[in-house]
């Protein structure tokens, strides 16, 4: 059946999750490459 | 076609209620593992000692054939997504995505075999190959889609998903170096292992990424958007065939201002540690340079996302003229910050740099949709990125090689970048003459609606005709 045709609302907690899982490795990627960065100020 | 049928484009067409904010995390749980590339080099000094474990033996890798692996990768994702880019178009994202979850996975696994063998061209096949085609894949795939899901602000969606590329390495680079420290013992280095888990693990991520995504549904547009009833100077309301696109002048000008303005960026961001050390002498040690990199890296994904976003409002030729200007002015600049060490000035221009690099990346696909429409638009963005390959090739060269011929003519380290760096704005100039003669493409490439080239993919002119 055609997808399209089936009612899909997308829920608060669907878009919390999937930006939890691309966002929270990503900002500890981040947090970890300007620990590192710091080093040039010191 | 059983289970394979749930990849076709008519299986994503997003139902009544999908909210289009779920689209960007799709894009971006593929663009973060691929983006792993550029945290490639991490496995370059452990696979030179496979063997000799402590260090390296003369049956070890020698490094300059372990460069090769990211070449043929950088190689193979330009010709992928110059030669796949109308198949990923037609077939849609997801297909795509679980192709390029496939070939990348497929990849990481074949070079364990090639680490545990000790054979490298089962590496240059895994990674270079194999992992190359789902570079080019995986970048393009969601590029269209993002731009049909985001009529209103097509720069800062597809800056998103290509800021997720900038920033694969952030997650990429900790967790190869983690996981090698947990699989290395005294008698064995732990390349292989990583390998696999990486595997695995990107290939859940973009497998996710593959099931979320969805095409919009014919006729949808976001809720108060207005289309513009008639196309704008530089804003086309039509769509220009993949392949036509190649026969216009406005393809091959953005080309070349893309190739130059990556070509600039690129050769400094491979260099930055070495330069920044030889161009201040005491001033910037090992460890500070490291730190300089991985702010440029910082910069780099940021601009993406900041410069891409600035397009929507600011339009995308006069986005690329402060690229050129700009970036004129900062690479004149560099050689005075060092001969009046100014490391803090040296810094900012770099970062700035760094940042329209990325934001050049970013903000292409726009610049091609305004120009060749939508219904293409992934697959002309495929097209033009031969001009990523190219300049991957030059980049490195200008800056290695001269700055090379200067120190053996005797020109002092801390002044042997700076005719680099008058070259680099010499090429941003020749970018500013080539971005100031796009205009509007010529009406006999439009496609008609007769036109029955290609298939006409569900939903893929909702963004452009509602």
């Amino acid at each position: 059946m055609d997808s399209a045709n089936q009612p899909n609302t997308t829920t608060t907690m669907q878009l919390v999750l999937a930006w939890g899982f691309v966002g929270i490795p990503l900002v500890l990627g981040v947090l970890q490459t300007l620990v590192n960065a710091m080093q040039l100020f010191r | 076609m059983g289970i394979l049928s749930f990849l076709d484009r008519d299986h994503t067409v997003a139902g009544p209620g999908y909210s289009r904010w779920m689209v960007p995390p799709a894009a971006l749980c593929v663009h973060l593992c691929i983006g792993q590339a550029y945290a490639y080099s991490v496995f370059n000094l452990p696979m030179t000692k496979l063997i000799g474990i402590t260090q390296s033996t003369p049956e070890d890798w020698k490094l300059t054939e372990l460069g090769w692996i990211f070449s043929i990768a950088i190689f193979f994702l330009g010709v992928s997504s110059a030669v796949f880019g109308r198949w990923v178009e037609e077939g849609g994202p997801r297909r795509a995505m679980f192709t390029a979850a496939c070939c990348w996975a497929g990849g990481f696994f074949i070079s364990a075999i090639g680490v545990y063998v000790h054979m490298l061209w089962l590496i240059y096949l895994g990674y270079g190959v194999l992992g190359g085609i789902a570079l080019g894949i995986g970048y393009i795939s969601p590029v269209s889609t993002l731009i049909k899901w985001f009529p209103d602000r097509p720069g800062m969606a597809t800056g998103m998903a290509i800021m997720g590329f900038g920033g694969g390495a952030f997650i990429a680079s900790p967790l190869s170096v983690w996981l090698m420290s947990k699989f290395t013992t005294a008698t064995h280095v732990g390349v292989g292992e990583t390998f696999i888990v990486l595997g695995i693990v990107y290939f859940f991520f973009m497998i996710v990424g593959s099931v979320i995504v969805r095409v919009p549904a014919p006729g949808w547009k976001p809720q108060g958007y207005v289309a513009p009833t008639q196309s704008e100077r530089l804003i086309t309301r039509n769509d220009v065939f993949v392949y036509d696109a190649l026969k216009t002048p406005q393809f091959w000008l953005i080309w070349w201002v893309l190739c130059l303005n990556v070509t600039d960026g690129i050769g400094v961001l491979g260099q930055a540690s070495a330069m920044s050390q030889e161009m201040f002498p005491g001033h910037i040690t090992p460890v500070a340079a490291a730190g300089f990199v991985g702010l440029m890296s910082l910069f780099n994904m940021g601009g993406r996302f900041a410069w891409a976003s600035t397009s929507d409002y600011i339009g995308r030729r006069n986005t690329y003229f402060v690229f050129m200007v700009l970036g004129f002015f900062l690479y004149c600049a560099v050689p005075y910050t060092g001969s009046i060490g100014s490391v803090v000035g040296f810094v900012c221009a770099f970062l700035v740099i760094i940042s329209m690099y990325g934001g050049g990346f970013a903000t292409v696909p726009a610049y091609l949709r305004d120009m060749f429409g939508t219904r293409y638009v992934g697959a002309i963005h495929g097209l033009l990125l031969t001009a990523w390959s190219m300049a991957g090739i030059f980049g490195p060269v200008l800056v290695n090689y001269i700055r090379e011929y200067n120190v053996t003519h005797g020109v002092p380290k801390a002044q042997a970048y700076n005719t680099t760096m008058y070259i680099m704005a010499g090429l941003l100039v020749i970018g500013f003459i080539c971005n100031f003669f796009v205009k509007a493409v010529d009406r006999r490439f439009h496609m008609r609606e007769s036109d029955n080239r290609g298939v006409e993919p569900v939903g893929l002119r909702a963004g452009a005709r509602a």
